[in-house]
């Protein structure tokens, strides 16, 4: 058996004493994709962050290539350049053009010269249909196009894992698209992945796994067709036909 | 159907219902503009009259608004002015510098930095706490007199000193509401991309937050301009004490009016133009919301 990419195990995290997650448990393999559905208020959310560092685990750990990157004394400066997030708000910083905004993790984190990381970001740009946009400032944007510059500014420091929370819920409906057309090509370039989504057609579509949150557990996980198609669990079936029920699946 | 005026406007959007209006309201608005001038020179051609034909006119005008002395001591007064204009403009570079590090420390976050908050809080708290006329006679005075080795021991050195000592407390305060206002997800991207916390600070955080607070900063410029006269309790010959001199001389007022005068040169143009910046920065977070 081989190590998984990411393993998580027993994580736990609570607000001000508000248990969001409880005791969440999740393997992914390189190259997998793994869809986490559940309400809003679930912990999706709360677990990307977990997974990247920027809140801290109250119990629990996550292992990733091996590592294991809750432990006390590692440097989640070195841990974040090997996997990119991206927010359902975008998050571009507006004083900065997009060119800037993709190099500047990759100049400031990495030391990559200037000229080297434009170079990069440009190339990256263009694979997106973006490269046009190298010297606008985000608000000249639409939201599909800063979604993309987001992701594509989470790639450039090449992770071997994205974390994807709820792209596209602030998009309007024909935006969802171009972004969801992205997620496909990096799911087709082999690239391992966790996405918190409410877009269960997409769920369905891209998922190797789909992962149901519920009370701070995994209440259920396997491939999409079982999960979406055929639940186990009540907790699940009650989700899915309100989902059902607001024309979402 | 035609749109009536009105829908017009509406179409246009709120925003347009000030600036550019239909040509029966334009009219309104010439009308009013001729109401307003009418009226501006009316009210204040009747104070002007009140007071010059008031009994103690001649008095005030003997002591305050004496021609003769005016032209005799505003050469004197001007001299030392130069030297509040460039005391202000060298205070003003280190309380930018200064305030601007003191709130950057203050909004690091983590047990670590904790000395440091702790640190920065009691400055800013004894700073803001004390009266800057005692913190300038303590330091400008105390300082020199304590002869120590290699500080300096000019009483200018040392007030202006604590003008900065003071401003920058202030001027630290008010980076951090700017700090504040840019939101938490701005600080949690830039750590994603994997920078430090000083650099997401330095490089995402702090470039919106001066943005937003530059209106607050340009306020404390013209307080400052004025503040600077203080060291004159030093017996720093600036504008002020050129001014106190002649009047210690000629029992005349009218070099104080001199020196206001100047000072009123320097303050007016920079709070008009905070007053069309605010307003500009206004307009257009407004036309980006719609």
């Amino acid at each position: 058996m081989t190590t998984p990419k990411l393993s998580i195990r027993g994580v736990a995290k609570s607000f001000d004493g508000k248990e969001v997650l409880r005791s969440v448990d999740l393997d992914v393999a390189t190259h997998q994709v793994v869809c986490l559905i559940g309400s809003s208020g679930s912990g999706k959310s709360t677990l990307l962050k977990c997974i990247n560092l920027l809140l801290p685990v109250d119990g629990g750990e996550i292992v990733l290539d091996g590592v294991a990157i809750t432990e006390r004394g590692t440097n989640p400066n070195t841990v974040r350049q090997s996997m990119g997030i991206v927010f359902q708000a975008f998050n571009l910083f507006p004083h900065m053009r997009v060119i800037d905004n993709v190099t500047l993790g990759p100049r400031k984190a990495h030391r990559v010269p200037r000229a080297e990381a434009e170079e990069q970001a440009r190339a990256l740009l263009e694979q997106f249909g973006l490269l046009d946009k190298a010297g606008e400032y985000p608000d000249r944007l639409s939201g599909g196009e800063q979604q993309r510059v987001a992701i594509v500014r989470a790639l450039v420091s090449k992770p071997g894992l994205m974390l994807l929370d709820e792209v596209t819920s602030a998009l309007d409906p024909e935006l969802v698209g171009e972004v969801l057309g992205v997620i496909r090509d990096l799911k087709a370039g082999g690239m391992t992945m966790v996405i918190a989504t409410h877009e269960m057609g997409f769920a369905r579509d891209v998922a190797d796994v789909v992962c149901f949150l519920d009370g701070g557990v995994v209440l259920e996980q396997g491939p999409p067709a079982e999960i979406l198609g055929r639940p186990q669990q009540p907790r699940t079936r009650q989700f899915l036909q309100r989902i059902v029920a607001a024309g979402r699946l | 159907m035609a749109p009536t005026p009105i829908e017009r406007i509406e179409r246009r959007g709120p925003r347009l219902l000030w600036p550019r209006r239909s040509s029966r309201l334009s009219e309104e608005g010439a009308r009013g503009a001729l109401i307003a001038a009418v009226s501006t020179v009316v009210v204040f051609g009747l104070l002007l009259v009140f007071v010059l034909r008031s009994d103690a006119w001649p008095a005030v005008q003997r002591q305050f608004f004496n021609w003769a002395h005016f032209k005799r001591s505003f050469p004197l007064v001007l001299d030392g002015f130069w030297l509040d204009v460039k005391l202000f403009l060298v205070a003003e570079v280190l309380i930018l510098v200064i305030g601007l590090t003191v709130a950057m420390a203050r909004s690091l976050r983590g047990p670590a930095f904790l000395p440091l908050r702790i640190i920065t809080i009691g400055y800013i708290d004894l700073a803001r706490g004390l009266p800057l006329l005692l913190l300038i006679l303590l330091m400008g005075f105390g300082i020199p007199a304590l002869r120590l080795p290699g500080v300096p021991n000019s009483a200018l050195f040392w007030g202006v000193a604590a003008l900065v000592f003071s401003y920058a407390a202030y001027t630290a305060e008010v980076y951090r509401a700017g700090i504040d206002s840019v939101h938490e997800s701005q600080r949690m991207s830039a750590r994603s991309i994997g920078l430090t916390q000083t650099q997401s600070l330095w490089h995402v955080v702090v470039p919106q937050a001066v943005r937003n607070v530059i209106p607050a900063l340009l306020n404390g410029f013209v307080s400052l301009q004025k503040d600077v006269a203080l060291v004159f309790v030093l017996g720093v010959r600036e504008g002020l004490r050129e001014a106190d001199i002649y009047n210690a001389r000629t029992f005349n007022y009218t070099s104080y009016i001199a020196a206001a005068v100047l000072f009123l040169l320097v303050s007016v143009p920079v709070a008009r133009f905070t007053d069309w910046y605010t307003d500009r920065d206004r307009r257009r977070k407004q036309a980006m919301s719609t």
